[in-house]
């Protein structure tokens, strides 16, 4: 990034100046999908407090491109929250304002 | 034959008597139509997530076994015809689910040595 004694120079025409030089982070970390990482090959429908994790306050699906998840584990994922929801173990929907 | 684990969810108003007579009825179900029982989990009263038959919790209880597939329809028909039987699930396990299941049964039975 330019400095400020050359900002103010205006040594590029047409570039933005700033008085300050801005400094936003623009590489964050990549997503991975936490099954290929760690080795899971079965997502267990019983284990309700793992699967809490994929769901948002409202007991919906969380989707893949937040949680950074594979197609091919976000699909047993869904599956077994379905699973755990007919189970009653995970609720279908959750109101907040109760 | 396959691999199968059944959950099933009893109405919380029974007694311990029925209780253990209604698994034990599945389970003499399940092995006189040739299935093997593996493992037998009682997880007590649990409470449920959202209202089933106006109910808040019941008895949860799981079966893993092997058994022929022609056995499974019959018992789940024994399951909806049942009033004690709030809700069942039976999945079939795959070969990663079977080194699961078998993984989880290690560690509770390890958990029931250590308390």
């Amino acid at each position: 990034m330019a400095s400020i004694q050359e900002q103010a120079k205006g040594k590029k025409d047409g570039e933005i100046r700033y008085l300050t030089p801005l400094n936003i982070e623009t590489s964050k970390a990549k997503k991975y999908c936490r099954f290929q990482r760690s080795g899971i090959k079965y997502i267990d429908y019983k284990d309700a407090d793992f699967l809490l994790s994929f769901v948002n306050e409202q007991g919906k699906l969380l989707p893949r491109r937040l949680t950074g998840t594979s197609l091919k584990f976000q699909r047993k994922v869904a599956v077994a929250v379905k699973r755990a929801r007919h189970l009653a173990l995970m609720p279908y929907v959750t109101d907040l304002y109760k | 034959m396959n691999h199968y684990e059944t959950v099933f969810i009893l109405n919380p108003v029974l007694s311990e008597e029925q209780i253990k007579e209604t698994v034990k009825k599945y389970e003499d179900i399940l092995v006189s139509k040739g299935a093997k029982m593996i493992s037998k989990e009682d997880w007590g009263l649990k409470k449920f997530a959202y209202a089933i038959q106006h109910k808040k919790s019941g008895f949860y209880h799981m079966f893993e076994y092997t058994a022929p597939g022609e056995s499974i329809n019959p018992m789940e028909v024994e399951f909806r015809r049942d009033e004690r039987i709030m809700r069942y699930l039976t999945v079939k396990l795959d070969k990663h689910a079977i080194a699961w299941a078998e993984k989880r049964r290690n560690r509770n039975s390890k958990q029931k040595a250590k308390a």
